[in-house]
């Protein structure tokens, strides 16, 4: 009898079974069958990339009043295939005096550092690669691999723009990977466990982004900066740096890199879905992994979708306010709320569970309404240094900094 | 031998080939990268041993910055990387034996230890992690070094900050 809850149990048990009667030896099976995942997932990730690809550029396109992919099928649904068949057959260029083998392992570093996340995710109750302890250690770890293959990639290609653009990624990578690990905090410190599963499960009574808005909100900008897309795409600014770290790439390779980056941002998506909107977590999701699947999906989907909006929205900012927007607000901010929050988290133990939800949304919105009431006297100091230095020197140019909050906070930690 | 051992010694021998690299090959971004694999397959010793704390803690600290500071140093100082010096000295023969015989001391007192026969110590599972954090914070065990060391940090840090600082005041 076959119960609905572990699909992938029985499934496994069958194959198990079947490969027994082919006469295998039972070791090589059980090999075998722990290989399985092991191939199954990283392809399953990467055939995510085509819809994700095609999906992405039609909402932007929608964001921009414009159309998008609309020649190749339906709706354009084929214009990625097309991409592909372009893209394999395209010369594979190596420049002159670039360190060959590195320029190589570059784009395979970068693919490995995302579908190595892919392991760790929730994808229902009992479907997940594998639920480490040390799970959102892992997600760092892993991420870490991105980051060399951006400067690597940068350093190989014998380019000044090249590498360039692997400075400023690695500055920024290196950046929001602090705040990024900092509100990570939070919901290990509400789940007790740093396994990403346990931390699906502990939302049960209540999904973190309730308990924590402000720790989702510098989780998607994090995320938003640690994919490198705008407003943070100064690893790439086009009008700088002609293409960034990935000037010198053609064809195969150059798709590597893009299928990273989208991937990437999907998979952020779908790390904040489990840590913050409670991964596959919904009615029946436990008798039916199906059911939990489909939540994750849709979970996951929801927050690309504010990953894109933000790309499709946002003008590029300056290198000098991106790096003082991380350092001297976001680390401050996540500091601040991970202490706040670990004494309000021991204070609440045993209180009701809507005391509880209350007090630590209280401690949020404490925290964020400080951080706002700093910002706002920084920039209002900015841009009285702006106004008087203008007045100065005699320009008469009107001071147009320091309009919008981050922006002014920023210059005015500059001198 | 079973499919463990086998899976250690590979491991082991990529390591040990690699920590040769690094310090044979010519080129240093190439000697960074070398290192970076020895780093990555000490990590995964670690994961072997069922200490996945451990493992991921090597990949977070000594790949993700200390490899990655490393390279950094270097591509900033590029011609330094070019020269093209003797890699010996005459005393080569002197430190040679000198390794030996710490190799032979280390190898010789950790056969000694308690359970150096055994197989890897099993851990149970997430318990092992939860009983590590409250060794560290738990006053009769290791809080007093966890604190020193903290600050210890905290001072390593400012003091950057305030060497930092000063260089940009006198520009």
């Amino acid at each position: 009898m076959i119960q609905p809850g572990d699909l992938i149990a029985s499934l496994g048990s069958w194959l198990r079974g079947f490969l027994l009667s082919l006469g295998l030896a039972p070791g090589l099976v059980s090999v075998g069958l722990g290989l399985l995942p092991a191939i199954l997932l990283p392809l399953i990730g990467l055939m995510m990339a085509i819809p994700l690809i095609w999906l992405e550029r039609k909402w932007v396109a929608r964001l921009q009043d414009r159309i998008g992919p609309n020649r190749v099928g339906p709706f354009g649904i084929f214009q990625v295939f097309a991409d592909m068949v372009k893209i394999f057959t395209k010369e594979d260029l190596i420049p002159q005096g670039a360190d060959k083998i590195i320029f190589s392992l570059a784009p395979v570093l970068a693919i490995a550092g995302v579908v190595g996340i892919w392991a760790v995710l929730p994808f229902a109750a009992d479907v997940y690669g594998v639920n480490l302890d040390v799970g959102v250690l892992y997600v760092i770890a892993v991420g870490t691999f991105g980051t060399l293959a951006i400067l690597l990639a940068g350093w190989s290609s014998n380019n000044k723009y090249a590498l360039l653009g692997a400075y400023r990624a690695v500055a920024q990578l290196i950046t929001y990977e602090v705040p990024m690990v900092l509100t990570l905090l939070v919901p290990v410190l509400l789940a007790g466990s740093m396994g990403l599963n346990d931390i699906v499960r502990a939302q049960d009574s209540g999904w973190f982004v309730l308990l924590a808005p402000l720790a989702a909100i510098i989780f998607m900008i994090a995320a938003q900066a640690e994919v490198g897309r705008a407003p943070f795409d100064l690893l790439e600014a086009e009008s700088e740096l002609v293409a960034g770290f990935n000037i010198e790439y053609s064809g195969m390779k150059f798709g590597f890199f893009y299928v990273a980056e989208f991937l990437h941002s999907f998979t952020f998506g779908a790390l904040g879905a489990a840590f913050f909107l409670g991964g596959w977590l919904g009615p029946g999701s436990e008798r039916f992994p199906i059911l939990g699947v489909l939540y994750f999906l849709i979970k996951s989907l929801a927050v690309y979708f504010v990953f894109v909006w933000t790309r499709g929205t946002f003008p590029r900012v300056r290198i000098d306010q991106m790096i003082n927007l991380s350092w001297k607000l976001l680390t401050p901010t996540a500091l601040g709320l991970v202490a706040l929050m670990a004494v309000a988290e021991r204070a609440t133990q045993g209180t009701p569970p809507l005391v509880h939800a209350l007090v630590l949304l209280a401690a949020n919105l404490f925290v964020l309404f400080f951080a706002l009431l700093v910002m706002r006297s920084m920039s209002r100091a900015a841009r009285e240094r702006l106004a008087s230095r203008q007045a100065g020197s005699g320009s008469g140019m009107v001071a147009v900094g320091g309009s919008r909050a981050p922006a002014g906070a920023a210059s005015a930690l500059r001198d | 031998m079973s499919l463990a051992q086998v899976l250690f010694l590979i491991v082991a021998a990529v390591g040990l080939l690699s920590g040769l690299m690094v310090v044979t090959v010519r080129n240093l971004l190439h000697a960074a990268l070398w290192l970076i694999v020895a780093l990555f397959s000490v990590a995964v010793l670690f994961a072997m041993l069922n200490a996945g704390f451990l493992a991921v803690v090597q990949v977070v600290v000594y790949i993700g910055a200390i490899a990655i500071l490393i390279i950094f140093a270097i591509m900033l100082t590029r011609r330094e990387a070019l020269r093209a010096g003797a890699q010996e000295n005459r005393l080569w023969p002197v430190a040679g034996v000198l390794c030996a015989l710490v190799f032979l001391g280390l190898a010789w007192s950790a056969s000694r230890l308690p359970g150096a026969q055994s197989g890897p110590a099993q851990l149970p599972g997430s318990d092992a992690l939860v009983a590590l954090g409250t060794a560290l914070v738990s006053p009769d065990q290791y809080v007093v070094p966890f604190e020193v060391a903290s600050v210890l940090l905290l001072a390593a840090l400012i003091g950057s900050v305030v060497i930092a600082g000063d260089r940009l005041r006198s520009r």
